[in-house]
């Protein structure tokens, strides 16, 4: 690799070649500050906040975009660039609601820290408010415009990462805005849900919808009997909020601090994933032995089946008709759970708890009242969970380790690697191939299938029925690339996953954000190490097989009876239609 | 919304054939949003919403690519234009010699704001920058044509004159 050798503040810096300022001056340690910059997302040098001096340079240049060259002389802290940079935060204050002390992203908002960072204690510009209107069309994704900063992020995460491309940059000069088009709400275009944008906002511009205040009241009524499931991704990422490192599974303390919310049981949907492994995993057999549509794909990511509907409704059949986890949970949890309890199922409340905003559209999908009511009444994000135990004045850290309730609160490590990429596919493969051969699965690691590449292959061996070719997909980006290739012909599988999100469900739209500086300063990237850590903890569960799950064997013998019975097909299966991608292309009539 | 374009009647091509008949002839080519929505702008008329949406879709490009690019240039209209553009010089010559007012008598008597344009579909309301003339000022176009040296008085006529000229080509 070509190096290149710098001096930033009087220091000597190597680099290799193509390396911008800002990274040679984090690699000295020398800390500058930035706005819009986010690693590997967004590169637009936008917000002037990362200037610095450049000997032969003129004027300020930007740090995040410009690019070392050999002998180069930079100074990130003269009065110059101290004043620009003050100016430029000062500038963008200036019409900023300054509503902090109400705000979802107070302490936790990028502006506000650089605000404080810079010792910025007046502003010195006066600049009008604008008053956009908030955007609250859908169940998922909150925008409000009046506190954009026009970073991009939000749009480049949505056109580069994920394609789809449903927020853009609008208008010009002082009426831009970044929105749908024409201003129109979320719920008029393609947006998916995923919530990624909401993730890279370093304000409080893109929030999920909050169901917060649903769930105290539930907990409050006691007439309600309020059970909750918490996702597998949640435990990989729930510690974040409460000061652990990226990568600290948390499991047991969870499940101990949601108790104490007052809740009365709190179960796993890594229950319903073996569960959905169970009859995800016979469908794909009973396509594969019947000449049914195949390749078959997941259906668990609400992101991904409606981007499906609405982008590639040609693949509609293909898509898996088992329900996801959450749903199974939630049609379960108002039908068998209270059968076997003897509790009145119009007094279930139910609660997931999700890293996903798309779960909040899932659950008011039409198609997921089969238990005869709605059955999941409410989804909180990761973050939303952290939030009501921070206000329940619980001291997360010191809380000792507790388990899940009986009976849905049993799983496998199978299910616990739901929550990453490549995990539905490696979990399906585990149990088929045992199903299929009548053998012990020697090697259960299929490893091809694991890590962040955005889209793995992998072939098994599955006798009798012959090699198996699967592929696995994360970020809409890369799903999009997969389905042209599949389109095309120019590849075949038998069994495709799909996330929505990139990494699966640990980097999904409601986890703990990462902020750019912090994205900046780790070492690794931040979804390998809550990959990393759900591995380790797959591997160290005494079950990691979903047929060898012995609740799901119960639930089975005492209610379900078989895999894509009577029963599950009313409970756990269900249908998707094409819809429109804009609003205003639905109304044509021509 | 009701059907506004012509399609179905055999006579004249629907603005969805327009625009499949713009974007294939610019198949391929890198660049191609601009002169495609310029094209399509001057075939339909203006650019509404679900002209903008067609043109995304028949592109295989995010909607919010083109209304970013429509709603960034002037050049481009989501509002139809009606069949004379009045643009009154507001550059800083006529504005001296009281364009400003010109302005708003054209207003009065058209009775829209500027930027609208009559419900008969004649007559666009414009502002504009220095045209170049200001040796006329004050000085408005109409489509091409260039009137000077306006007074108030003169707007009647202005208006008059295209009408009567609208007329005579409709008979
Ligand atoms: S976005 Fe940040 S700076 Fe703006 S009101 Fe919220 S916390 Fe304060
Ligand atoms: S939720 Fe996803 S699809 Fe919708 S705007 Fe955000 S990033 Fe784009
Ligand atoms: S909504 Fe948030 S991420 Fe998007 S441009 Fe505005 S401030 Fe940046
Ligand atoms: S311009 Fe570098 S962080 Fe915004
Ligand atoms: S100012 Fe009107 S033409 Fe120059």
């Amino acid at each position: 690799m070509e190096m290149v050798n710098l001096t930033i503040d009087g220091q000597e810096v190597q680099v290799p070649k193509g390396s911008t300022v800002l990274e040679a001056a984090q690699k000295a340690g020398i800390d500058i500050p930035t706005l819009c910059h986010l690693k590997d997302i967004n590169k637009i040098g936008a917000c002037r906040v990362c200037v610095v001096e450049i000997e032969k340079a003129r004027g300020l240049q930007p740090s995040c975009t410009y690019p070392v060259t050999e002998g180069m002389v930079v100074r990130t802290n003269t009065a110059m660039v101290r004043e620009a940079r003050k100016a430029v935060v000062e500038l963008i204050l200036s019409n900023h609601p300054m509503e902090c002390l109400t705000c979802s992203r107070s302490t936790d908002c990028e502006l506000q820290a650089l605000a404080k960072k810079l010792g910025i204690k007046e502003i010195r510009f006066q600049g009008e408010n604008s008053n956009f209107p908030m955007d609250t069309s859908n169940p998922a994704i909150v925008r409000d415009p009046n506190k954009c900063i026009l970073c991009r992020r939000c749009v480049a995460v949505c056109n580069e990462v994920q394609g789809v491309g449903a927020l853009g940059l609008n208008e010009r000069g002082f009426n831009s805005i970044v929105a749908p088009a024409f201003q129109h709400p979320l719920s008029e275009v393609n947006c998916v849900y995923c919530g990624q944008c909401v993730n890279v906002c370093p304000v409080g511009a893109l929030k999920e919808k909050d169901e917060m205040q649903k769930v105290w009241e539930a907990i409050n009524d006691p007439e309600k009997h309020v059970v909750v499931q918490t996702a597998p991704a949640v435990r990989a990422a729930l510690g974040e909020e409460f000061g652990l490192p990226i990568g600290t599974i948390v499991t047991k303390k969870m499940v101990a601090a949601i108790r104490r919310l007052g809740i009365d049981k709190i179960f796993d949907t890594d229950f319903t994933a073996d569960l959905t492994i169970m009859e995800e995993g016979n469908e794909f057999l009973h396509r594969l032995q019947n000449g049914g549509k195949l390749p078959l794909m997941t259906s668990c990511s609400p992101g991904w089946v409606k981007y499906c509907e609405q982008h590639y409704p040609e693949f509609l059949d293909n898509l898996s008709t088992a329900k996801s986890p959450q749903q199974m949970f939630g049609a379960l949890a108002k039908t068998y759970y209270p059968e076997k309890c003897g509790i009145d199922p119009a007094k279930i409340f139910s609660v997931s708890v999700m890293p996903c905003t798309a779960k909040k559209y899932e659950r008011q999908r039409p198609e997921m009242m089969d238990s005869g009511f709605v059955d999941v009444d409410a989804v909180l994000t990761t973050r939303e969970l952290a939030a009501m135990i921070k206000e329940a004045g619980i001291d997360f850290n010191s809380l000792p380790e507790e388990d899940y309730d009986l009976p849905m609160g049993i799983s496998t490590g199978a299910a616990l690697i739901f929550g990453v990429t490549g995990g539905v596919m490696e979990a399906a493969l585990r149990t088929v191939y045992e199903v299929v051969t009548g053998k012990t699965l020697e090697k259960l690691d299929f490893v091809e299938v694991r890590g962040l590449e955005g889209i793995k292959e992998a072939t098994v061996d599955v006798p009798p029925v012959g090699a198996v070719k699967v592929a696995v997909a994360h970020g809409l980006g890369n799903a999009k690339k997969l389905l042209e290739r599949i389109k095309k012909g120019e590849a075949e599988y038998h069994f495709v996953e799909i996330m929505a999100c990139p990494g699966g469900c640990i980097g999904g739209g409601g986890q703990p954000r990462v902020t750019g500086p912090e994205r900046m300063s780790l070492e690794d990237n931040y979804l390998d190490l809550r990959t990393q850590a759900v591995y380790n903890e797959d591997k160290s569960m005494e079950l990691r097989k979903s047929h060898e799950n012995p609740a799901i064997k119960t639930l089975y013998e005492e209610y379900l009876v078989k895999p894509l019975g009577e029963k599950s097909h009313h409970l756990l299966h269900t249908h998707y239609q094409a819809k429109p991608k804009y609003q205003v292309l639905a109304e044509k009539e021509c | 919304m009701s059907c506004q374009c012509q399609g179905k009647t055999g006579e004249k091509e629907s603005k969805y054939e327009i625009i499949d008949r713009v974007v294939d002839k610019y198949q391929g080519q890198e660049g191609s949003m601009i002169p495609v929505l310029h094209e399509v702008q001057q075939a339909v008329g203006y650019l509404p919403e679900d002209v903008q949406a067609y043109v995304a879709e028949k592109m295989g490009v995010p909607l919010s690519e083109v209304y970013g690019v429509v709603s960034f240039y002037a050049l481009f209209t989501t509002e139809p234009i009606g069949k004379y553009k009045i643009s009154i010089c507001l550059g800083t010559a006529c504005y001296v010699k009281g364009s400003g007012r010109i302005l708003e008598e054209f207003e009065k008597k058209l009775g829209i704001k500027v930027g609208e344009t009559t419900k008969d579909g004649l007559f666009t309301l414009e502002a504009c920058r220095c045209l170049g003339a200001c040796g006329l000022a004050p000085v408005l176009v109409v489509n091409e044509n260039v009137h000077g040296r306006l007074k108030i008085t003169d707007v009647p006529d202005i208006i008059e004159k295209y009408r009567a000229m609208s007329r005579e080509e409709a008979s």
